[in-house]
């Protein structure tokens, strides 16, 4: 089993559409929920998906935003404009 | 002495609220918008019949001919409750602000030919009483229109249309260098203006009508799904021979604001249209006519600005309003020979 990945955002309006984002894109992602954030691990890989959030929130969402929501992440970070990736190399 | 902290999970007995939740499910927190939404008007237990139309109760599914099941299908997938509106217009508007600061700034108008700036003060500007039609449409199906998803969302749309206005008021300074002159011309325009007549009478025969989804089909499916494309395409278009640009950094907000709105339009013309055969019925027979109306409407408008292409053109936006209602399984019906 490959070391987990995670994220943790906070329970805002971006952070639940982001979190449902990735657990619909990730099927091995797995939610903790806590008070005020959510904190999501994935075995290797875990990708968040700028479509999907966008559909999520009914607006164009850029993955720069996502540090407006993150509380705290772990693994390396490939970012460009449609998507989000967290991946131990 | 040790302090241990910890942090106590505290699980909340409701994530939202119980008319959310028969909708949703108890255990799912719902999203602001659909708290802001979905199931907030009154539907029973209405005291008083309106005074001015006692056959209808306050809030009455008979104001339409459009008949649902359930009135919360017109979801806006721009998910638009008054923190997301807001901060959604703020941007249009700043956006726009900063192309027409880019514009008034550099005298960039001044090089556009003289002629070509007498042509959009003429066709552009006339376009912000129809908006004002536009605004007070909006607010009739915010009024009389069933169910918080549609009325709200219209309501946002009314004050939209003011802002279209707004817009279109404030090139028009710009083309005057500050002072009123074209948007005083464009008045008479719309009121004398021979080729005004047919579309102001449309816009006034629209601002009369009773079944508030016909105002919502005719104003912002037909008319606006016509007005728009043909003004940020063909009209546009016709400027870069005249050095139109600086015109079109002006209006391209314009066409932003119809991509925008027709991202609800569209979701709620396939709600409605998927809902049943009698709807689809209902919805291409009112389709047709206020086509067919709209477009012998704009044809003068049409070629006072393109000549003898203006007609191409009108058929050409009809073209392309017919090809966005198919996708919603409607027809606007046979193209009317001009």
């Amino acid at each position: 089993m490959s070391r987990p990945v995670s994220i943790t955002l906070q329970n805002s309006q971006d952070g639940i559409a982001i979190a449902n984002a990735i657990l619909a894109d990730n099927p091995e992602a797995q939610r903790k929920s806590f008070p005020a954030m959510t904190k999501i691990d994935c075995p290797g890989r875990l990708s968040i998906l700028a479509d999907s959030v966008s559909e999520r929130l009914g607006r164009e969402w850029d993955p720069q935003e996502i540090h407006m929501s993150v509380i705290s992440l772990s693994g390396s970070v490939d970012e460009d404009d449609g998507s989000f990736t967290l991946f131990w190399r | 002495m040790n302090i241990d902290i910890q942090a106590e999970a505290i699980t909340p007995r409701r994530h939202t609220f119980s008319h959310i939740a028969r909708r949703f499910g108890v255990d799912k927190p719902a999203s602001r918008y659909e708290e802001a939404t979905y199931d907030v008007q009154p539907v029973a237990n209405f005291h008083y019949r309106p005074t001015w139309a006692p056959e209808f109760e306050l809030y009455d599914v008979a104001r339409t001919r459009i008949v649902m099941a359930d009135w919360y299908v017109f979801r806006d997938p721009r998910q638009f409750y008054y923190a997301t509106y807001n901060i959604s217009r703020a941007a249009m508007q700043q956006s726009f602000d900063d192309a027409v600061n880019f514009v008034e700034k550099r005298g960039l108008v001044a090089g556009v030919a003289p002629a070509w700036r007498e042509a959009v003060a003429a066709y552009l500007l006339p376009l912000r009483h129809l908006e004002w039609a536009a605004n007070m449409n909006c607010q009739l199906i915010a009024d009389w229109g069933y169910g918080t998803q549609i009325t709200s969302a219209a309501a946002f749309c009314g004050a939209d249309r003011l802002g279209l206005a707004q817009v279109i008021s404030r090139i028009g300074l710009v083309l005057g260098e500050g002072g009123d002159d074209h948007l005083v011309a464009a008045k008479t325009l719309w009121v004398d203006g021979a080729a005004w007549q047919p579309l102001r009478r449309l816009a006034e025969d629209m601002l009369v009508l009773r079944d508030w989804f016909e105002v919502y089909v005719a104003q912002l499916v037909v008319l606006d799904g016509l007005v728009y494309p043909l003004l940020c395409e063909s009209f546009d278009a016709a400027g870069v021979a005249h050095n139109g640009a600086p015109i079109s950094m002006m209006t391209g907000f314009l066409a932003d604001w119809f991509a925008d709105n027709s991202r609800w339009t569209d979701a709620v013309m396939k709600a409605a249209a998927g809902e049943s055969d009698a709807n689809r019925t209902v919805l291409n027979g009112w389709l047709r006519q206020w086509g067919e109306r709209a477009h012998e409407a704009l044809l003068p408008v049409a070629r006072q600005v393109l000549g003898e292409e203006g007609d191409a053109a009108v058929a050409q936006a009809r073209r392309q309003l017919s090809a966005r209602l198919e996708k919603l399984g409607l027809t606007l019906g046979e193209e009317v020979p001009a």
